[in-house]
């Protein structure tokens, strides 16, 4: 074990993927001799040379696309888009090209190898461009794989799986966590179940659902209303793409209550599909409606972020009026 | 760190390039003849007869099935008529090895590398036995033994993929590289751009084919850029490029063959531009009278790649009327049987609208296919292909 921020662990992932199997490589933009503008990649390029670790040009759709060439040759490319809201010039090459290879192909070809990995999320004054949370565009799109780790050892752990899974993975680091988020990860490979939510903390009366950085929100919200007397179980989702309906709604059958949130926008959001599912699934268990607490229906804001984010007071809130229905 | 090394001037001073002017390379006369000063590439007879005979074929299935889909069999059909000595004469000069990455019209270079009638045949009408699995329509083909990557239709995409594949067989290092085809459309997307700037970097040993065919859908050339065709985009890449008849077979062949020896032994990536005629139209859904005239194809029909590479192995002695006569009989019986086979073929098992979404079935969407099948149970006669795939389960 050894202590290390979540951007620590990421590097740590993507050596240990290099050093088992030198069909592992990386690149991006600035991810060569810097190692990537947040040091993701820090050394790689020095340690697997510059075959393996390299720069690509300033172009997003041809990263992707070029990573599709090489997990389709039977490479296993860890392309990195160095924001995620940059990544929509290469949406095409995701929603229409690696989702779809295998099927398209009756399974003669598949870029289950490929991993894009991206910052993502708001909260480091990052204003439009650089806060943004773009999972619910590619939850639309079937074929991919959608996961956003919560700490160090998550991200080791399910960066590690997503490498190593057979389907295209969309890794979503939320870049408020890289140093913020410190813990001990095992130095030694581990891989964390994909398309498995996880019970953080078990409760009676109502269920809190996130992933990534709100689960940081999430717990300081709990801790508020578990001293007014509400006991919550908590869930992380870990995958967004295919997610975890079985967990999320056994919870809901027995707490009979449930706060989803999340930073993206209201309309539209994730939240809103697992909502539908759960009802269809726990409608007669259901003592509230469920609750969504998430960004607002803006661009993300730059001075008035703070107000924008759906952070513990809010989630808190949602809580006491799930509870107090 | 600039990477111009560039002379100093001290008056403003303008280029647009003109000063570039890239040739056509050719080989072939129409009448059968070489051009004075050209060689025909070393090119032995069964070679020329399998590349010739190909190309006959080609001409075939597409004459039939564009009439099939006029007769209602088929729902939708794509002609290289016109292209097939650009399509083929570029396929012919690669290893059966090498990775084809086409865009629609190029199923001269999968017949090239051996997919067989009944392999066509199967995937224009989505049977059970479709590679593809009938998800596609039809053309979009496929095949893993013969590495030919399955066709997707968004266009340009496969460019910056074969930058991928090819990076991958460069690391791999044996001795193998990708072709790419797309038309000059196409080189208007950003995915053109992209795949050639990153291939020149990384010294990948990809082949670019731009098959310049004049029009993209209705749009012609001229309304597709301002500037000498797609060549000159190279010089902004540093990537080395040629420009050829590309209703000359010989000179399509011999580019290629070089252009595969510069990707392969030197990694340097090439940009091929086939300078050619997109004689039928774009699909079964276009008309071209809407666009352009009878006289402007008549011009082309005179250029016919098929008849001229049929001049050069008569004089060669290598082919004659009688092996015509009977090549055309024998594809024109086989296309007409196979067709009758494939169409008979029941459809893919309701079970393939689920799988290879992932490499796995999810919970979730085993859920909706139990749903699917309760409700095909309830209303079969609405659902005739897969009413009986649905008896089992839940």
């Amino acid at each position: 074990m050894t202590q290390m921020n979540m951007l620590q662990a990421i590097n740590n992932a993507l050596d240990t993927a290099m050093a088992a199997d030198e069909r592992v490589l990386c690149f991006g933009e600035d991810v060569g001799v810097f190692g990537g503008v947040f040091r993701a990649t820090s050394n790689l390029q020095q340690k697997y040379g510059k075959a393996r670790c390299f720069n690509t040009p300033l172009v997003e759709q041809g990263i992707i696309g070029f990573a599709n060439g090489l997990a389709a040759q039977g490479s296993v490319p860890v392309a990195e888009i160095q924001f995620a809201d940059y990544i929509f010039p290469a949406f095409d090459q995701i929603v229409n090209e690696s989702a779809k290879y295998r099927y398209r192909s009756g399974n003669l070809f598949n870029v289950g190898g490929l991993t894009i990995r991206a910052p993502y999320g708001g909260g480091i004054a990052g204003g439009l461009y650089h806060s943004q949370s773009p999972e619910a565009y590619f939850a639309h799109t079937p074929g991919l794989k959608i996961v956003v780790p919560r700490n160090p050892h998550q991200a080791k752990g399910l960066l590690l799986a997503a490498i190593h899974d057979p389907n295209p993975v969309l890794f979503f680091e939320p870049k408020r966590l890289y140093r913020a988020s410190v813990g001990e990860v095992p130095n030694e490979e581990y891989r964390l179940p994909l398309g498995e939510a996880e019970v953080l903390k078990e409760g009676t009366d109502v269920t809190v659902l996130g992933w990534g950085a709100q689960m940081e929100v999430i717990e300081q919200a709990v801790d508020m209303a578990e001293k007014d007397g509400i006991s919550c179980e908590v869930i992380d989702l870990r995958t967004i793409l295919p997610w975890d309906v079985e967990t999320v709604a056994n919870s809901v059958l027995k707490t009979g209550r449930l706060v989803v949130t999340h930073e993206a926008p209201l309309t539209g959001g994730f939240a809103g599909e697992i909502a539908a599912t759960i009802q269809e699934r726990c409608f007669l268990y259901l003592e509230s409606p469920i609750a969504r607490v998430t960004g607002m229906d803006t661009p993300f804001p730059l001075v008035l972020e703070k107000e924008h984010l759906p952070n513990h007071l809010k989630v808190f809130e949602a809580i006491r009026s799930s509870v107090d229905f | 760190m600039t990477t111009t090394k560039s002379r100093v001037v001290y008056t403003p001073s303008f280029t647009d390039g003109a000063e570039f002017r890239i040739p056509t390379f050719k080989v072939l006369k129409q009448d059968g003849s070489l051009y004075k000063g050209a060689k025909a590439p070393a090119l032995d007879k069964d070679k020329a007869l399998r590349i010739y005979r190909t190309m006959v074929t080609t001409r075939i299935l597409d004459e039939r099935m564009l009439a099939a889909q006029r007769q209602g069999r088929l729902s939708f059909y794509m002609q290289c008529t016109g292209e097939e000595a650009a399509v083929i004469g570029s396929a012919a000069a690669l290893d059966d090895a090498d990775m084809i990455m086409a865009q629609y019209r190029e199923q001269g270079a999968l017949a090239y590398r051996g997919f067989t009638i009944d392999e066509f045949m199967n995937q224009l009408f989505g049977n059970e036995l479709d590679y593809g699995k009938g998800r596609q329509m039809p053309v979009h083909y496929g095949s893993k033994k013969l590495n030919y990557m399955t066709i997707s239709s968004p266009l340009a995409t496969q460019i910056p993929q074969a930058t991928g594949y090819a990076y991958g067989q460069k690391l791999a290092g044996e001795g193998h590289c990708t072709i790419t085809y797309f038309g000059e459309g196409a080189a208007s997307e950003g995915d053109f751009h992209a795949a050639l700037n990153m291939a020149a970097v990384q010294r990948v040993p990809v082949i670019f084919l731009c098959r310049n065919n004049g029009y993209a859908i209705s749009t012609p050339a001229a309304e597709q850029f301002a500037a000498d065709g797609v060549a000159p985009r190279a010089y902004g890449y540093k990537m080395d490029v040629i420009r050829v008849d590309g209703n000359d077979v010989l000179a399509m062949y011999e580019a290629t063959k070089a252009a595969r020896s510069l990707a392969v032994e030197h990694n340097r990536p090439v940009l091929i531009e086939a300078m050619s005629y997109r004689l039928a139209a774009h699909s079964s859904s276009d008309d071209p009278s809407g666009y352009r005239s009878k006289d402007e194809e008549a011009v082309w029909r005179e250029k016919d790649p098929i008849l001229r590479m049929r001049l050069w192995l008569e004089r060669k002695k290598w082919w004659s009327e009688d092996d015509e006569k009977q090549l055309q009989e024998t594809m024109r019986r086989e296309v007409l049987e196979t067709m009758k086979r494939a169409q008979k073929r029941p459809p893919p098992a309701l079970e393939t609208l689920i799988t290879d979404v992932y490499d796995e079935v999810p919970p979730a969407l085993a859920d909706q296919f139990e749903k699917l099948k309760a409700h095909i149970r309830r209303y079969p006669d609405a659902y005739p292909k897969s009413a009986e795939h649905a008896k089992g389960g839940a």
